[in-house]
């Protein structure tokens, strides 16, 4: 299968991304350059990775989203095609109008680091589907604006249709403030569109593709060919 | 050179985590007066004179400066 990883000036996850994307998953991987267009219906999967594209100027993703590779993507997601947006990935989904709703400043104001815990809220989609329902994963999370915000009626939508896919959660999968790293709405760690095949999430599951870096629980998700 | 002077905010309805932080650290230089603080962005957008600089500002706000989701805008602009 083959994979592309978009690069952004300012991007700092793709690398992680293109290596657990061939060297982890043997996939034939490929970077994507920002400003050029092109057809992306041979792919498998796209991610946006995360980082910071253009220096979060204004806010994060806002300028990223006029990149010219957006065009292509928007028409690749259009046609089912599976785009996974990764931390600042997410927050240019977001902003690209591919997801609902943004992202903010953590509660905390703080630029959180961690491995955190997250719940596997709906293992019916192309990027869950190798997860049991309620399952508990440990992935790492790196962001300083990864509080997701929506209004009310977006909300209940994303309940209703099971968009909301990873929830911040205990060890042992409770939800509680405690265990929500950044004031996350609902505890939102990851959400998808409503066909399912535009996924993003705060927490990095390629920096979780081997044990040795101290979990493999993001490997499967990046498992989709 | 007209020059439109842009103030985006986030909306009422969302916690303003910056505010916060600053409202209490007010209170606590004894400015007890203080009810609630909110963090904006200020621009300054330098426009040619040809055009209707009000329907340039209003595209940008909309287009790309604030995000509606999340943020109101309101400008001035000084011919």
């Amino acid at each position: 299968m083959k994979a592309g990883v978009i690069v952004f000036p300012g991007s700092n996850c793709d690398r992680d991304a293109y290596y657990a994307l061939r060297d982890v998953l043997g996939y034939e991987a490929e970077y994507l350059w920002h400003a050029e267009p092109r057809d992306l219906s041979e792919y498998g999967l796209v991610i946006v990775p995360g980082g910071f594209s253009y220096g979060d100027y204004l806010r994060p993703g806002a300028i990223a989203r006029f990149a010219r590779i957006m065009e292509s993507l928007c028409e690749y997601a259009a046609r089912g095609g599976l785009v996974l947006g990764v931390c600042n990935g997410f927050q240019i989904l977001c902003e690209a109008g591919l997801l609902p709703g943004a992202l903010t400043r953590n509660l905390s104001l703080k630029f959180r680091c961690k491995p955190v815990y997250v719940r596997v809220e709906n293992a019916d989609t192309p990027f869950t589907r190798r997860y049991q329902p309620g399952e508990v994963l440990q992935i790492p999370i790196a962001h300083g604006d990864g509080r997701y915000v929506c209004d009310e009626a977006t909300l209940s939508q994303l309940r209703a249709n099971g968009q909301i896919l990873f929830r911040y959660c205990s060890p042992t999968g409770a939800l509680d403030d405690a265990w929500n790293p950044n004031g996350s709405t609902d505890h939102i760690a990851g959400i998808a569109n409503e066909g399912f095949n535009v996924l993003g999430m705060m927490p990095h599951p390629e920096r979780a593709c081997e044990l040795l870096l101290g979990s493999a629980d993001g490997r499967r998700l990046l498992a989709v060919g | 050179m007209p020059k439109a002077k842009v103030y985006i905010t986030l909306k009422p309805a969302l916690l303003d985590a910056q505010g916060r932080v600053l409202q209490s650290a007010l209170q606590q230089l004894g400015f007890e007066s203080v009810q609630g603080v909110r963090v904006g962005k200020y621009l300054e957008v330098e426009l040619a004179p040809n055009g209707d600089p009000h329907e340039q500002v209003e595209a940008m706000c909309q287009k790309l400066l604030a995000n509606p989701v999340i943020e109101q805008y309101r400008y001035e602009i000084e011919p």
